[in-house]
């Protein structure tokens, strides 16, 4: 028996490596690519070990970018991404919470029907409604901008659907004691709900930091110029070239550049994470 | 300090539902009002009407010669103390206690002093820094209650605040409670479903049924003469005997008084005495013992009659038809199977209308 669930044990560890090992590979040929030479990877003779070009090739590209028909440093994309990243995600928890506390707070006039039409937007994402959203963001000159590139994905109800359901399983009682110690309705939000939806907010800011990062083809459409650009457009502009050989080192580099914010960010909240499962409140 | 008055209290919900029927309470200054019912009877939204965290929709409730009606719950002077203690997770002892003062301006030295006092009476000192999810559920409880002490308000609010603990911490708890507001003298309304609760701590005991007051007074007065059967069977552990005075056995016990005419007659386990003989102008019921039950001091014997009878009235707590419970001192008891005798004397018999609803002096 002990044989037998030792044997088990090694066939689960071995399928995990093999999970692993598919996971993990493009990665790390992406990373050996890009520490290569162009003319190797374009003979097809790419070493599985790392080159020799790593400072250089990663200098250039984030400082100076390809030498071909964009030559856009992919610092400043990443900038132009981060940038993005951080306004829908901040953009969209700040709305949500609030949208979530009235519809679950007050009793006002339609609030049913609007908790529905906001319930609705889930069915109609950016992908859904390109044109009209399209049109309405060039008519408030908002192309080529920030706020451009973050205000269409920042109203969503994801959010707000999440923050309600929170909202409804915090105790009446808490409201209630609020209202007797005196604190109005932006007391209460702001001393008592805030802190209580810390997590819930942690959460969700890694969740929409990555899906922020992650977007392309929105910025494709609202952004031409190239300072404006994604880093996820960037890439894809990169591979596509008329007039030159491809450069694949750039383009590697720049695709593990894109890779290191997501991880960064999951990697630090996830302690926060861990720590709010721990300590549970309320 | 502050006189608590209701007048003609109702509440009615939007949807029809009349849970409050017009109550009329008053309860004087310092006094320990007790609201008690079964659940669904009214008691808790009664006071969170008191409270302001219900709308009251006919009548009035005044508060220190106040009409308080109109009035948000943080301007009425009341502090509330919640069955799950509401206490906010994520602030410290200390903060739970100050966010009301801090909220009303006042100043940081004096709600320093305001928190130390209550912590010092409620052996919470060494606490202050914690979180909630950090105490016991009677340390929870005493925050709470400390929450309520530093406002210093005209009236103090307890909406089943024990509920939630162990037996014995109940029981220790509910001592203190009743030290806490003989010391401080304010004038408090506490909601229970439990009677013993609200025997020991009411000065003024309100026993309630379907949004409607069936009687207000003297927990021993209530004790000792029930107006109605409802608070015959409800108060008193375990519940009144009741049963209907139709049978021949005991229409002919009763005859010769007003009495005989009554509905529905009541007597308590522990004024039933097993006897051979009738008490001059009191009642006899001949029993089959059925169940014995010892707990040490006194001793529960529970006994069917020989002439089944109709249900007398649906109440919580009632027995079923034909079976009475005798309580005697001691662990002296009949045999299981045994038949027996036992008499109540003319002083301890309690008499209803047909109907339940109104009481009959013998």
């Amino acid at each position: 028996m002990v044989e037998e669930e030792g044997f088990r044990r090694y066939v689960a560890h071995i399928i995990l490596w093999i999970g692993i090992a598919i996971v993990a590979f493009p990665v790390y040929l992406a990373f050996i690519a890009s520490t290569q030479d162009n003319a190797v990877i374009a003979n097809g003779q790419m070493s599985l070990l790392p080159g020799g070009h790593f400072f250089e090739t990663y200098y250039q590209t984030i400082f100076v970018g390809t030498s071909g028909s964009t030559r856009e440093p992919v610092g400043n994309m990443m900038l132009n991404s981060l940038v993005m990243a951080l306004l829908i995600a901040v953009g969209k928890i700040a709305i949500s919470i609030i949208s979530a506390y009235a519809i679950v707070y007050f009793r006002f006039p339609f609030r049913m029907p609007i908790f529905w039409l906001i319930f609705i937007t889930l069915m109609l994402p950016v992908e859904v409604r390109i044109y009209p959203t399209y049109k309405i963001v060039a008519d408030l000159h908002m192309l080529d901008s920030y706020a451009g590139l973050s205000l269409p994905l920042i109203a969503s109800a994801t959010a707000t659907l999440l923050f309600r359901q929170f909202f409804m399983t915090v105790p009446d009682e808490l409201l209630e004691a609020s209202r007797i110690d005196g604190a109005g309705p932006f007391r209460f939000f702001w001393d008592t709900l805030l802190p209580l939806s810390r997590t819930n907010m942690a959460a969700l800011f890694v969740i929409l930091f990555i899906l922020g990062w992650n977007q392309y083809l929105w910025p494709l459409l609202i952004t031409t110029r190239d300072d404006m650009q994604t880093i996820q457009v960037g890439i894809r502009k990169m591979i596509t070239t008329t007039d030159a050989l491809t450069e694949w080192p750039i383009v590697m580099a720049t695709a593990v550049l894109a890779m290191l914010p997501p991880v960064f960010v999951v990697v630090v909240m996830q302690k926060l994470f861990v720590r709010g499962l721990v300590e549970t409140e309320k | 300090m502050a006189n608590v008055t209701l007048r003609n209290v109702r509440k009615t919900y939007p949807g029809g539902f009349e849970a409050i029927k017009g109550v009329d309470v008053d309860v004087g200054d310092g006094q320990f009002c007790v609201l008690v019912g079964p659940s669904g009877c009214g008691k808790s939204t009664l006071l969170r009407m008191v409270a302001g965290l219900e709308t009251v929709t006919g009548g009035e409730i005044d508060i220190g010669g106040r009409v308080v009606n109109g009035i948000e719950p943080a301007d009425r002077d009341i502090a509330m103390v919640f069955q799950n203690y509401a206490l906010y997770p994520h602030m410290s002892v200390y903060n739970n206690m100050a966010y009301g003062l801090r909220n009303r301006g006042m100043a940081e030295a004096e709600i320093r002093t305001r928190v130390d006092e209550a912590a010092r009476v409620l052996e919470l000192t060494s606490m202050l820094e914690r979180k909630p999810r950090q105490l016991s559920g009677g340390q929870r409880q005493r925050v709470a209650m400390g929450r309520a002490i530093v406002r210093q308000p005209k009236v103090f609010l307890f909406d089943e605040p024990l509920s939630n603990l162990d037996a014995k911490l109940r029981i220790a708890m509910r001592v203190e409670i009743r030290k806490l507001q003989r010391r401080l003298n304010t004038t408090s309304i506490y909601v229970t479903h439990d009677q013993l609760e609200a025997m020991t701590l009411a000065d003024i005991l309100v026993v309630m049924n379907g949004g409607q007051v069936e009687q207000v007074g003297n927990p021993l007065a209530i004790y000792e003469k029930p107006a109605t059967t409802f608070v015959a069977s409800f108060i008193g552990a375990p519940p009144m005997n009741l049963m209907s005075t139709r049978p021949e056995e005991i229409r002919s016990q009763l005859a010769g008084s007003a009495a005989a005419d009554a509905g529905i007659l009541g007597i308590r386990p522990e004024d039933f005495v097993i006897t051979d003989q009738t008490p001059d102008g009191g009642v006899a019921l001949p029993l089959t013992v059925e169940a014995i039950e010892r707990v040490g001091a006194e001793t529960f014997v529970y006994g069917s009659r020989e002439q089944e009878e109709q249900r007398v009235a649906a109440t919580p707590g009632e027995l079923p038809p034909g079976e009475i419970i005798v309580r005697i001192p001691g662990t002296e008891a009949p045999a299981i199977g045994q038949k027996i005798r036992v008499a109540a004397v003319r002083a301890k018999l309690h008499l209803f209308s047909a109907d339940g609803r109104t009481r009959l002096e013998a």
